[in-house]
């Protein structure tokens, strides 16, 4: 029996786990049936069971045995691993090794340029370019051994490797990093199907949008299940094939972000699919919404690096949101745990994988258990995938692959020498401590020995001292010993030697600095005492930045609630029948008006003195784009599948800001990039409430329209997408209207009553009709299920619009922009309409020439239901302004001007029972202003949404002082930090999401031009 | 309200409303003119109750409660229970060089192409006929800078009054700026821009480009040394009003780093220097007042610069710059409303810290000074154009900003435009009343 040291050899392994039957051999067969013994490690078995004194058994790619008290099987290769740590290889489940990176074609999305409808792919796939079901890792999955390397010498022995492109990416293969061909190194064809939120390479132009991206995957699952009939007008659909034959393997959804890994849950919840969902990072700011999804997660330690921020202008551009992220996402993992998610780790994402341990030491050093971290890189993901029976673990029968290291993995100073993937040995790095210490050097030249003192630090470096102390220049190397130094300080020469390490006594031969011949000796004297972990796993500084909600700047540090508030002797303007009311109390409890009158009392109610203030409604803007992840889906002419409410933004600063100016309700809408836009969001600004938390609950939905100039795409040169006019625009509607009038036929033919009744559910239609989102839409336009409000500016497409609806027998519920509404107010009133415009805006594009301030004005005095609307998150903080202009053009009355703003729109929005006035049994959504509503000095000193006070001016000016003090604290350390030489990102500054009507989203660059900007109302 | 009825009989002789083309600029007027019994807002601070402005052959010759009116020929505005003001200054402004501002390429001559543009002279392109300057009249903005963009100098801007046959008539004060863009230092805050194309080094960009300037201007003040030239180079004649100190050099810049390079820039040529759009002004506003250097805001009403800012910090911003003695107006870069809000830019900065009577001022007075125009215009005082509004009440706050009467240098002029002959048109139609 050889005995060797654990670590003793430096080798490479290659391709040596057996020989394929299959393959001929060329030369002499080379059968190894090696058996290695491990013994005397400190093995981690899993994550739970450590076995102190551990004996390993391995032979050809397995684990034959493992434990105390084993006796080493004849003709084995035993390996001393005294002092050493054994642990299983992590595993990844969230990589793209050894597949081609799929490159973008160059010239990204151009807002300006032709639109692509179809496919580039070629061979019978489905439609969209994004959805790639049929693509599937195994098949195109090729062993890179420099790749592989870099992945484990962090310690990765296997990984989960898939194609990261598209919005659904086709199956994930299971292959370990063995430098090995593919047939051994896969250990699991197809372990999972993938999801994203990303269309990659996708040239085609749909989906263009988050939210067109979420409706696409709903169609996508609709479509599959009615392809299992074999449509005979879909023909071959291998796209769709495979998304079926997928279905039932793990799904794993990129969705990088704490509100996308909400949108993706909602979607699998619709699909009864749950979701494996790779995080952001971000996670611990809403940790309660994550856990409720009950999913597992895939975690990347991409923690941002501090930024150099010491130009105090540059500081100033760096967000609190992105501040305080910096300072906490490492605990993002230490968060998950404590909600007992469970989750893996994955390298991902990381500019430079090595910092992959360093980060997760971070991780640990923030609460992160050591216990957790392992099981988060092993038995996790192993079970995650259905692998666990391979990897993950240390036992019999498993493949063996693990990890050799100098300690507890996860110390600072833990040095990983070897991973040893199927069986084979991988340096991590040379075992280089024993050669570390004090040596006796001696150099014979002719008849003459001098005698120095070596001391050796590592592999590289060394100094010697004879007279004086000198550097060596000295390397290790696999044995190997080179040394050079001159005799002495002033010496420009030098002694060069070379020579072999065996065990402590090194020798061998060289030249003196005339260049005679040298031999040379050297004996250790005495080992270098090995550096002690610095054990600086000090708890974390005490003062970490608070989780607000939102997470930015002006959040709550805890959710508000709803209290009895009692305001005393306000005017308060009812936009009721009762009008206005001097000296007058509004009681509110359990989120409701309760009472309106005079000395009104209540016990424990927050007393709100309306002395010489004014009390109105809170305000309801109509058209807004705030609070969204994405806009426009712009692509199609016809989008009515896409939905806002699939991808609102709760951390918008906008909806704060709004609340200062009195909004307690927004209607959010669709842009205006295409005739049928998409359904539309009706929100509460309850800041810092989820996504579900802001929605309007229990209204009647609405979808957006829009004619004229945005929708045949005026400002771009090459358009291609009809319609290209308003005759067109006028053609885009009656025909789909018309196909969903055919579509409900069908549908009824097909055995049910509509899309949605499923009464006298007799025969499943969806077996011969294809269940199209689209049309849904507008079947329930149809059936006055859904309401239209449709961007409008001149007279034709204004008539048009309403001629079109009666046609198909429904109402235009509103009319928005409708700048020439005073042209046809006689017609709208006739059909019935409500309108939304603006106070004053005219002159930005041809189709607003005729655009007049006197248009609510004329409009109100025709009867219509007038309201003022923002279409901007600017001027919706002075929505009562606007409204106040229309008394300046045309002379209405202080009370109707206001109700432009409060009860018109609410009536408009179908809520007019609910809030919009001040009346007893409505929601207590209220403004308390500092002067007349109307006027330019009136400033909502309280804003209250459900009984709920959410903007306070006196509290406003408290987080000013607080959010100063706290980026100060925050910059501060950043600049510490890299005065401590840690690294450090160049300066960025935050971004924050504007969205307008005529924005557009793509994963490509996208930058609005000065005229499409103005293009976007 | 008498004026409509007067539109309503026009209207029915007329039968056709021709899209402001019979809106007509005023005679001139040469005689005494008083408009009596108002609250006079005389634009520098003061206010006098009841009473009167004396005008003659187009000038202020006083304003006080005791001048007394004479018989005969003369023309009286009794305006009891109104405000007089000046007349609203615009200082900063494409109006009559951009029409239809998406879509329509031809209706716009507001950015010429080519980076030292100083020889660009917007007043050559400005169109009377504008629909927008009606409008703004309407409003009692009555003198409007007329400014051109592209590059980083875009030419001279001159400030024009609004009621003119063509652009030679409307020259109110010619070229009395050259314009420069500082470019930004750092990328902007905008989600698209960050994601597109390899990094760009802005600081480096942007000191180049300055140092470009520097040099061109330093070229520019070694060739005015010398009389006569063989070759006339345009773009340096351009420059000589800068030198003799006839212009004013107007830096847009709205980060504090830009703006900083604009103080950088005026130390080493000593021009008298405005800030554009120095949004960000309020973080400097001691620096700037030691420099010397005036201000034009941008809209007031536009949202806060970050995330983390102040969510009232545009409404308050001039009040900062009041407080340190820095000279500042008031603009309205609003797109989509195209300039008709500047007095409620100025009503909403009384709102957030200013008098009233300052926020007047920065629409009026001060940015006289600016452009320098104060000899002429920005206050009712004697000596100065009869350049004047009437409100019916406050003309900072939108419910009670309706103007009813305005002067420019004495002439009455029309208050009519194109919407509100549409809004006749339609009235008529509906047989309504507004």
């Amino acid at each position: 029996m050889k005995q060797i040291i654990c670590a003793g050899l430096a080798c490479l392994a290659i391709g040596f786990l057996y020989a394929q039957k299959t393959f001929p051999v060329n030369g002499v067969a080379d059968e190894r049936n090696t058996i290695y013994v491990l013994k005397n490690a400190t093995v981690y078995k899993d994550a739970e069971t450590v076995i102190p004194g551990a004996t390993l058994v391995v032979q050809k790619d397995r684990i034959i045995d493992i434990g105390t008290n084993i006796t080493a099987p004849a003709g084995a290769v035993i390996i001393d691993c005294s002092g050493r740590f054994i642990l299983p290889s992590f595993v990844d489940i969230y990589s793209d090794y050894g597949i081609p990176v799929p490159q973008r074609a160059a010239g990204a999305f151009n807002f300006s340029a032709p639109a692509q409808f179809n496919s580039n792919t070629k061979g019978a796939v489905g439609w969209n370019q994004a959805v790639r079901a049929e693509v599937d890792a195994v098949n195109i999955f090729t062993s890179d051994e420099k790749q592989a390397k870099t992945f484990r010498d962090i310690g990765f022995g296997t990984v989960l490797t898939h194609q990261k492109d598209g919005i659904v990416r086709g199956t994930g293969a299971v292959v370990t990093l063995a430098n090995e061909k593919e047939n051994l190194a896969i250990v699991k064809e197809k372990a999972a199907m993938h999801f994203s939120f990303s269309k990659g390479t996708s040239t085609q132009s749909y989906p263009g949008s988050l939210m067109g991206v979420i409706a696409l995957l709903r169609q996508t699952y609709i479509d599959a299940e009615w392809y299992k009939n074999n449509p005979a007008a879909e023909g071959v659909n291998l796209s769709l094939k495979a998304f079926n034959e997928n279905a039932s393997l793990p799904q794993v959804f990129e969705a990088n972000d704490k509100w996308g890994d909400l949108r993706a849950d909602r979607i699998g919840d619709e699909f009864g699919k749950q979701y494996i969902i790779k995080g952001g990072g971000n996670e611990y700011q809403r940790i309660n919404e994550i856990a409720a999804t009950k999913a597992s997660f895939i975690l990347p330690l991409n923690f941002p690096e501090a930024m150099d921020v010491e130009d105090p202008n540059n500081a100033y551009q760096v967000s609190l949101n992105d501040l305080k992220h910096w300072e906490l996402a490492p605990g993002n993992p230490a968060a998950f745990e404590k909600a007992g998610i469970p989750f893996c780790l994955t390298p991902a994402d990381l500019r430079d994988i090595k910092q992959f341990l360093p980060n997760l030491r971070k991780a640990i050093a923030s609460g992160l258990s050591e216990k957790q971290a392992l099981k988060a890189l092993t038995q996790t993901p192993a079970e995650l995938m259905g692998v666990y029976h391979l990897v993950g673990s240390l036992e019999k029968g498993k493949l063996a692959n693990f990890l050799v290291s100098s300690g507890p993995v996860f110390n600072e100073k833990t040095v990983i020498f070897e991973n040893w993937v199927q069986g084979q040995k991988y340096t991590v790095k040379d075992d280089d401590e024993a050669i570390k210490g004090t040596y006796n050097l001696t150099v014979q030249s002719g008849g003459k020995t001098e005698t120095y003192t070596l001391v050796v630090k590592d592999p590289s470096s060394a100094s010697i001292t004879g007279k004086d102390t000198l550097n060596a220049k000295f390397t290790y190397n696999n044995k190997l010993v080179t040394l050079s130094f001159p005799p002495s300080k002033k010496s420009k020469n030098s002694i060069r030697l070379s020579g072999i390490a065996l065990g402590n006594e090194w020798s061998g031969n060289g030249a003196d600095t005339a260049g005679n011949a040298v031999f040379w000796k050297a004996g250790l004297t005495a080992a270098a005492v090995a550096v002690k972990d610095s054990g600086s796993k000090s708890a974390p500084a005490a003062a970490l930045a608070k989780i607000t909600y939102p997470f930015g700047s002006y959040g709550f540090d805890k959710l508000p609630e709803q209290q009895t508030i009692l305001i005393k002797n306000a005017t308060v303007w009812t936009s009721d029948i009762a009008g206005k009311l001097e000296n007058t109390d509004v009681l509110v409890r359990s989120g409701k008006i309760e009472q309106v009158g005079k000395n009104l009392n209540a016990s424990g109610a927050v007393i709100l003195d309306g002395t010489g203030k004014h009390l109105t409604a809170g305000i309801i803007d109509e058209h807004s784009h705030i609070a969204v992840a994405s806009i426009n889906e712009g692509a199609q002419s016809v989008t009515s599948e896409v939905r806002i409410a699939d991808n609102l933004n709760p951390d918008d600063i906008n909806i704060y800001r709004q609340l200062s100016g009195g909004v307690t309700s927004s209607h959010i809408l669709h842009g205006s990039a295409n005739t049928i836009g998409g359904q539309t969001q009706l929100i509460k600004l309850r800041w810092g409430a989820d996504a579900e938390g802001l929605k309007f609950k229990n209204w009647d939905p609405f979808i957006k329209f829009a004619l004229g100039e945005n929708v045949k795409r005026t400002t771009s040169s090459a358009n291609n997408r009809f319609p290209d006019t308003r005759m067109g625009v006028e053609q885009v509607l009656t025909d789909a209207f018309q196909r969903a009038v055919d579509y409900q036929n069908a549908v009824k033919a097909a055995g049910t009553v509509s899309a949605k009744g499923r009464k006298g559910a007799a025969a499943n239609p969806w077996a011969t009709v294809r269940r199209d989102l689209e049309l849904d839409a507008l079947v329930e336009i149809l059936n006055a299920q859904r309401f239209i409000t449709c961007h409008s500016y001149v007279q034709t497409e204004i008539t048009y619009m309403m001629r079109v609806a009666e046609k198909f027998g429904f109402k235009v519920n509103t009319l928005t922009h409708i700048l020439e509404g005073y042209k046809v107010a006689d017609k709208i009133n006739a059909h019935g309409a409500s309108v939304s415009t603006f106070s004053d805006w005219f002159g930005y594009k041809m189709e607003v020439l005729d655009a007049i301030a006197y248009n609510a004005g004329i409009m109100q005095k025709m009867g219509l239901n007038v309201c003022i609307n923002s279409d901007d998150a600017e001027m919706a903080r002075r929505l009562n302004q606007e409204a106040a202009k229309i008394i300046k053009y045309s002379s209405i009355t202080e009370e109707q001007a206001l109700n432009m703003v409060t009860i018109n729109p609410a009536k408009a929005l179908h809520i007019d029972d609910r809030t919009g006035s001040i009346k007893a049994g409505k929601d207590a959504d209220l403004v308390l202003w500092s002067d007349h509503p109307l006027s330019i000095y009136a400033q909502a000193e309280k804003t209250i949404v459900d009984g709920i006070i959410y903007f306070d001016r006196e509290r406003d000016l408290q987080l000013r002082k607080s959010i100063t003090e706290e980026r100060n604290r925050l910059i501060q350390k950043m600049n510490g930090e890299k005065k401590a030489g840690g690294r450090t990102a160049p300066f960025r500054p935050s971004t924050q999401a504007l969205l307008g009507c005529g924005e557009h989203d793509d994963d490509g660059s996208f930058h609005l031009h000065d005229d499409e900007q103005a293009a976007a109302w | 309200m008498k004026l409509n009825y007067l539109f309503l009989l026009m209207l029915a002789t007329t039968l056709q409303v021709r899209a402001q083309d019979d809106v007509y600029p005023a005679k001139e007027y040469k005689g005494l003119l008083f408009i009596t019994n108002g609250t006079v807002h005389i634009g520098n601070g003061q206010v006098l109750e009841k009473a009167t402005v004396e005008v003659r052959d187009g000038k202020i010759v006083g304003v006080g409660a005791n001048i007394a009116i004479p018989q005969g020929d003369v023309k009286v505005f009794d305006v009891t229970g109104k405000h007089v003001y000046p007349g609203l200054i615009l200082p900063q402004s494409d109006l009559g060089l951009k029409e239809i501002a998406a879509g329509v390429r031809g209706s716009n001559d507001y950015r010429e192409l080519g980076e030292l543009n100083p020889n660009i002279r917007s007043i050559v392109a400005y169109n009377t006929a504008s629909m927008m300057i009606n409008i703004l009249k309407t409003n009692g903005v009555l003198l409007a800078n007329v400014v051109p963009q592209g590059g980083i100098i875009s030419g001279s801007s001159s400030v024009v009054q609004l009621d003119a046959w063509n652009y030679e008539d409307a020259a109110y004060k010619q070229d009395g700026a050259i314009h420069v863009t500082i470019p930004p230092f750092s990328a902007p805050r905008s989600r698209f821009a960050v994601r597109s194309g390899p990094p760009v080094d802005y600081v480096k960009v942007a000191n180049e480009k300055i140092e470009e300037v520097k040099d061109f201007f330093r070229q520019g003040k070694a060739y005015l040394e010398k009389n006569s030239h063989a070759e006339v180079n345009l773009k340096f004649e351009a420059l000589r009003g800068l030198f003799d100190k006839q212009q004013a050099l107007f830096v847009h810049a709205g980060s504090v780093s830009q703006m900083l390079a604009a103080i950088e820039l005026v130390k080493e040529f000593g021009f008298r220097t405005v800030l554009v759009g120095a949004s960000e002004s309020w973080q400097i506003a001691p620096l700037l007042k030691e420099n010397n250097i005036g201000v034009i805001l941008g809209a007031g009403h536009s949202l806060p610069g970050t995330e983390d800012e102040d969510i009232d910090q545009p409404f308050k911003t001039p009040a900062v710059l009041q407080n340190a003695g820095v000279l500042f107006a008031l603009s309205d870069d609003a797109t989509n409303t195209r300039y008709r809000n500047l007095p409620f830019n100025a009503g909403t900065a009384a709102s957030y810290g200013l008098t009233k009577e300052q926020a007047l001022s920065a629409i009026t007075l001060n940015a006289a000074q600016l452009l320098g125009i104060a000899d002429r215009t920005g206050s009712l005082e004697a000596g100065k154009d009869a350049n004047i509004v009437v409100s019916e009440g406050d003309i900072l706050d939108m419910k009670t900003s309706i103007i009813t009467h305005a002067f420019i240098q004495g002439r009455q002029v029309s208050l009519e435009n194109k919407q509100t002959q549409l809004n006749e048109r339609y009235l008529k139609k509906y047989g309504l009343q507004n």
